[in-house]
């Protein structure tokens, strides 16, 4: 066997090294020292980011394929896992006051490990090129993560939210997977490339539309779209505040660029016959609905679980686009995704982990009493809503933009419905602002202090927000790379 | 026909996932819904392709996956019983609209 071929992997390696390090530091340090776990884990995933940007023959600036074609990667592909990354490391640091407390003491350790292991099957599922591999990925990924649902061992909410995430996660994967012996049975294999040539020769039966159907079905529990969302604003209510941020921006982007991997380098011949109506129907719900239960909620994390489920929406029009304009933007819609819902996040743990206050009507005069709290939180529902000056802005126009270059009428009206409900969309973002800056009752949070870590998560989240949007080269440099990527070719 | 039992199966494990009102019963039809997968891959790679193995590896790998699913779950749902003393989904109704 060919050992360098490991070397290919080299971000999984990455990831897997730093879950290692944190395992034994966990494991062999003396109890005082773990104090300092948050901190050791968070640098060392920030060196392993650093790694995978520094260019060499193996990683980032060309193709390659491993284990007999079952794991490739692509410039493309090393993009997201960074953008994964760097979103990762801004969870980490975000969360370093709550892994840090007392009652976290005996149990800081798993967090670290169940959330290095989920990236590593988010990065499996990506790379992945055989349906056995994306399975293992899929689950790596999400069994993990009911686990980390379920942190607050004594917290009832906690443990509700937990056994609704692991009993629909594992009725999502057994549709999947249905939806997979369906693609074997038409394909013979379980190679992307195998089973691309296949549904290309093979024409359009009944067997491949419900395997598609399934297929979309299982990656959209995941992905949280509309007619299989109900999971969504219960688990991300009840989960601690640190692992519903990385549920909804890491777990989230991943599974979705995995979505467009597969539809297009499985499903992508029978393109405009079946699955475009399918999605295009899912699009309009998704975006529809998420408004507007977002509209009536009042406890902010589940306020953000149905603004999240929109959002999916929207980057969904990046996987229906299905083009390489489409791809890089859904790519650059994941990056400032992250960061502007990050700092909401951020703003939000901040205050529940100095007062336990959670609900809209706690945020009225915010701006009174913790002005720069109000400030970031301000920016980052400017962002998600898409208010000119700010990243969330461009992300919204270059997905529209790679939407409509697909040219068809249909896509012309998916994308004036979107647009309708981005509309709608500031309506609920605004009311945030609202509670904090207009309304005249007396503020419910007392002024407090926020934590060194709380306070540098907040500027790295504000300053991408900020400087995304403005610096072109960034969207630039994910549109060179989408063309560059062999990945491409399975595009329009 | 090669369909018919595994989809059988499948049918009745979501039918059982809507239905049951008991944590463990809800588990045990997922846990039919994940073997029906299992039967159908094994079944395609007999009768369809049968010159490689693909498939039942695939079926190996599944029930590795399967029981994974399962050990968690039941360690969420015993973590449940301690704090609500019940297992009953009705009354998993604190988080709600």
């Amino acid at each position: 066997m060919d050992y360098s071929q490991f070397l290919v992997m080299k971000q999984e390696l990455a990831v897997l090294v730093v879950f290692l390090l944190v395992f034994l530091y966990d494991t062999f340090m003396p109890r005082g020292a773990g104090k300092a776990l948050p901190a050791f884990t968070t640098v060392l995933l920030l060196l392993a980011t650093a790694a995978g940007f520094c260019p060499d023959c193996l990683g980032s600036s060309c193709s390659a394929e491993a284990f007999a074609g079952m794991y490739a990667t692509s410039p493309i592909i090393s993009a997201i896992k960074n953008i994964l990354n760097i979103g990762a490391v801004i969870v980490l640091i975000q969360s370093v006051s709550w892994a840090g407390s007392d009652d976290m003491r005996i149990r800081r350790g798993e967090f670290y490990e169940l959330l290095l292991v989920t990236l590593f099957g988010m990065y499996l599922m990506i790379s992945a090129r055989h349906f056995l591999l994306f399975v293992i990925g899929l689950e790596c990924a999400s069994l993990p993560l009911a686990a980390m649902v379920a942190f607050d061992k004594s917290r009832y909410e906690s443990n509700e939210a937990a056994v609704k995430y692991i009993l629909t996660a594992v009725f999502s994967s057994a549709v999947f997977m249905m939806g997979l012996s369906f693609v074997y049975a038409l394909g013979g294999s379980l190679y992307f490339s195998d089973l691309y040539l296949a549904m290309a020769g093979g024409g359009i039966s009944l067997m491949l539309v419900l395997a598609i159907a399934f297929v979309i079905a299982g990656m959209g529990f995941k992905l949280s779209l509309v007619p299989f969302h109900l999971w969504t604003a219960d688990v991300y209510q009840g989960a601690p505040t640190s692992v519903t941020s990385y549920l909804s921006v890491i777990s989230k982007g991943s599974a979705a660029f995995a979505f467009l991997v597969i539809m297009a380098q499985v499903f992508g011949t029978c393109y405009a016959e079946v699955w475009e109506w399918m999605l295009y129907a899912i699009i309009i719900v998704t975006i529809t609905v998420g408004n507007l239960f977002a509209m009536r909620q009042n406890n902010m994390k589940r306020f953000l679980a149905f603004s999240s489920i929109s959002q999916a929406g929207y980057i969904m029009l990046g996987v229906i686009g299905f083009n390489t304009m489409s791809m890089a933007a859904m790519m650059y819609y994941i990056l400032v995704y992250i960061f502007s819902n990050l700092a909401a996040f951020g703003v939000i743990g901040a205050i529940e982990r100095a007062t336990g206050k959670i609900d809209m009507s706690d945020y009225c005069g915010l701006s009174k009493t913790n002005p720069r709290l109000a400030l970031c939180m301000m920016l980052a529902m400017f962002s998600l809503a898409g208010i000119p000056p700010f990243a969330g802005f461009f992300s919204k126009f270059f997905i529209f933009t790679g939407a409509i270059n697909q040219g068809s009428v249909a896509i012309y009206v998916l994308v004036l419905i979107a647009l309708i409900n981005t509309i709608i969309s500031l309506y609920y973002y605004l009311l945030v602002v609202k509670a904090m800056y207009i309304n005249p009752d007396k503020p419910v949070v007392q002024p407090f202090k926020s934590t060194c870590s709380e306070r540098l998560g907040l500027w790295i989240t504000v300053a991408g927000i900020l400087l995304l949007g403005l610096a072109s080269c960034v969207y630039t440099w994910l549109l060179n790379t989408s063309f560059l990527s062999n990945f491409a070719a399975y595009l329009m | 026909m090669l369909l018919v039992p595994a989809m059988i199966m499948f049918c009745c494990g979501v039918y059982g996932f809507i239905t049951r009102r008991n944590m463990i019963a809800i588990l045990i039809s997922l846990e039919l819904m994940l073997n029906a997968v299992d039967i159908n891959f094994a079944v395609f790679n007999r009768y369809l392709w049968p010159e490689a193995t693909e498939g039942m590896f695939f079926t190996l790998f599944a029930i590795a996956i399967a029981a994974a699913e399962t050990a968690l779950a039941i360690a969420i749902i015993i973590n449940l019983y301690r704090s609500a003393k019940n297992i009953d989904v009705r009354d998993l109704n604190k988080l709600k609209y």
